[in-house]
């Protein structure tokens, strides 16, 4: 997608704020706290309920435990996760999302890696190398960018059916990777084709051969677009319901983290504190990913797209 | 475009036994690979087994297969070199494109035409039905809800955000924008959890635990049941879309804002012109192109918006979306036919970004 003009980083002071009267001062800082206070109310209030008894939480709203309704515990989670490791308990009360986080993992990880390496090699090819069709394959590849990935569900998950990878991990894993790799070749090709040809030049010179200036150049020097493209990726795969949904189903030992999040909001509707401690299990490990890589997202966000 | 072979220093005359060698390597690890891919698709093993299977055979696997063929066409006469290598390196990216998104269109406008179970050709009874239906036609309205309001506020905030806060100090900046952003790592079925708590409604009389319930009766108000109120459900559920969203556009467009030559506010301000009058006569045209490839994100994404009906209201209610009844179509009715030319209504309403973005794409890439 075409997003952004590649922002060129002109470092420009952000303009003074004693330029602003009081007044406006007084306006912008008093709109941006409103706005700071709609986008952190509701987390909090899902935080708060997760930590509260489940009596407090099913008859008083969350924000009373600041006025003194303040019976908190961390047993929610105890319930949530369980305390042993993989099979499900029979205890109607104990959730175990242990399984669904080991699932999620097995199913965010490769779905993640494998896409990067693929990606990684046809780039470079589409950046550096003569092949006819080249030109036309990327526009292909651009267009199929924006392609709602509802149009593949019926005829893959037909496929699936006849090839045995229906409710494997298997398929969700290339599943994922076909889905990934427009945006991938796409970053990744952005990202390489900006490489300095004198680099190559004396590669070349030096006799060397595309795999080894692949392995040897490429490689070391696209990191920083690796981990934009993993993070994108990562959050997409992780936090995404539809393709298990579709490609996994619902059988317990390959659900994840959404799916019985979703589940969950179905049988324990009205459990609130065992429905938000699940669902936050289910957000702590991609809001850390985040969190800690959020350079790597924004730069991969400003320099290509966001995908769907 | 960089040419190796031209000018290598290497020998032509590549030694036979090590061709060899590496083609019965490449043969063992293919078998390797195969029975892996079985092993895998049983999938009975213990899941941590697996885990680690997969990643070796994920990318050590890959690794291996590129490194042999690689060095097997690297041994192989100039001629030959130069035209098999660049495949050696694209073909496996592309075939999998082509095999996941690109071949399935077709196939999906093929089963368009089929019946629910795909053996008897009914022409365009699936689309009368994709355009005439009265779950499709709901569908339809709340999608432009969606992309008018979803769309609009998302970047209209995204973009009054990001203005703002250039304003102010730099740690109060950071922690607005850092605040806004974070939703955008979490799941719309988290996200759903999160403002059922808001919407959440309890008969009156009882205590509500819905945030918003409990400002509304407080006020005075009698309590709402927000989620079965048909007309301002779906405007509630676009809200959460909204929360999700407008930090994408805030870092996009406060990123753009950032580029803004100073000279030309400043320039504006000595003319006399107000903050509102620069705002509108400078920022927004100097960052044009921006705004309006984060707004065609945006309504793509929420064009295609599912899992926020689907953990809500499962798309009752009035609060019907494309594919949400695409979903349902395909798995609750398991009617194929159906399916798939809602399916293929979801492309033809992205088929003018493809265009403009590869129409863009050939003027931008003079270099290629």
């Amino acid at each position: 997608m075409s997003v952004a003009k590649r922002p060129t980083p002109v470092k420009r002071k952000s303009l003074n704020v004693s330029e602003l009267s009081p007044t406006s001062k007084f306006f912008v800082y008093g709109i941006l706290v409103l706005i700071a206070l709609f986008w952190t109310v509701p987390t909090l209030g899902l935080l708060i309920t997760s930590i509260r008894i489940p009596d407090d939480a099913s008859n008083s709203g969350w924000w009373t435990v600041f006025t003194g309704n303040a019976h908190l515990t961390l047993q929610n989670y105890v319930d949530v996760l369980g305390t042993g490791g993989g099979e499900a308990s029979n205890t109607a009360a104990t959730i175990n999302l242990n399984q669904a986080i080991v699932n999620t993992i097995i199913m965010a990880v490769p779905s993640t890696v494998i896409p990067i390496f693929l990606a990684a090699i046809a780039a470079y090819a589409f950046a550096w190398m003569v092949f006819p069709g080249r030109k036309i394959l990327f526009m292909i590849l651009v267009a199929l960018l924006v392609v709602p990935l509802q149009m593949s569900l019926i005829p893959i998950l037909r496929d699936y059916r006849v090839l045995g990878l229906n409710g494997t991990f298997l398929g969700v894993w290339l599943a994922n990777t076909g889905f990934g790799l427009p945006l991938a070749t796409y970053l990744l090709y952005n990202y390489i084709v900006t490489l300095p040809r004198e680099v190559f030049e004396s590669a070349v010179i030096d006799g060397a051969s595309h795999p080894v200036m692949f392995t040897k150049l490429v490689v070391p020097l696209s990191v920083p677009a690796f981990a934009s493209f993993a993070i994108f990726q990562f959050l997409w795969v992780w936090n995404g319901v539809l393709i298990p949904l579709v490609f996994l189903g619902d059988k317990q030992n390959v659900t994840v983290l959404p799916q019985r999040i979703l589940q969950m909001i179905g049988t324990y509707g009205a459990n609130w504190t065992i429905l938000t401690a699940g669902a936050f299990v289910s957000m702590a490990i991609p809001l850390a990913i985040f969190i800690g890589f959020q350079r790597y997202f924004v730069r991969g966000m400003l320099a290509g797209s966001v995908k769907g | 475009m960089v040419q190796p072979s031209s000018s290598q220093p290497r020998q032509s005359t590549s030694n036979p036994t090590t061709l060899a060698g590496l083609i019965a390597a490449l043969v063992v690890t293919l078998f390797v690979y195969f029975q892996v891919f079985l092993f895998l698709r049983e999938g009975t093993a213990n899941p941590w087994i697996i885990f680690i299977v997969s990643l070796l055979w994920g990318i050590g696997g890959i690794w291996l297969l590129f490194t042999l063929v690689t060095s097997i066409v690297d041994l192989l006469p100039s001629k030959y070199r130069q035209g098999i290598m660049p495949w050696v390196f694209a073909a496996p990216a592309i075939l999998l494109v082509f095999y996941y998104l690109l071949i399935p269109t077709f196939r999906t406008f093929w089963l368009s035409l089929l019946d629910a179970k795909s053996d008897k050709f009914v022409g365009l009874d699936n689309y009368i039905f994709a355009f005439t239906s009265p779950a499709m036609l709901e569908s339809f309205k709340n999608n432009l809800i969606w992309i008018i309001f979803g769309g609009g506020l998302s970047v209209a905030l995204g973009l009054l955000i990001a203005a703002l806060s250039d304003r102010t100090r730099p740690s109060f900046e950071v922690s607005v924008k850092t605040l806004v952003f974070l939703p955008m790592a979490i799941s719309m079925v988290g996200a759903a959890v999160i403002w059922k708590l808001v919407y959440q409604y309890s008969p009156a009389g009882a205590s509500q635990i819905g945030l918003l319930n409990s400002i509304g009766t407080t006020l005075g108000a009698s309590p709402i049941p927000f989620m079965i109120t048909r007309s301002i459900n779906t405007y509630l559920l676009v809200i959460i879309l909204i929360w999700m969203q407008t930090g994408f556009a805030l870092v996009v467009f406060a990123a753009a804002i950032k580029g803004l030559p100073s000279e030309l506010l400043e320039a504006a301000r000595i003319d006399g012109a107000t903050e509102l009058q620069s705002f509108f006569k400078i920022t927004i045209p100097y960052i044009q192109v921006t705004i309006i490839s984060v707004s065609t994100t945006i309504v793509i994404s929420t064009l295609k918006v599912f899992d926020i009906v689907f953990g809500m209201t499962g798309g009752n209610y009035g609060t019907q979306v494309i594919a949400n009844e695409q979903y349902t179509q395909m798995f609750r009715s398991f009617d194929y036919g159906r399916g798939a030319a809602v399916a293929m209504v979801l492309l033809i309403a992205v088929l003018p970004v493809v265009y403009f973005n590869v129409r863009d794409f050939g003027k931008e890439a003079k270099g290629f």
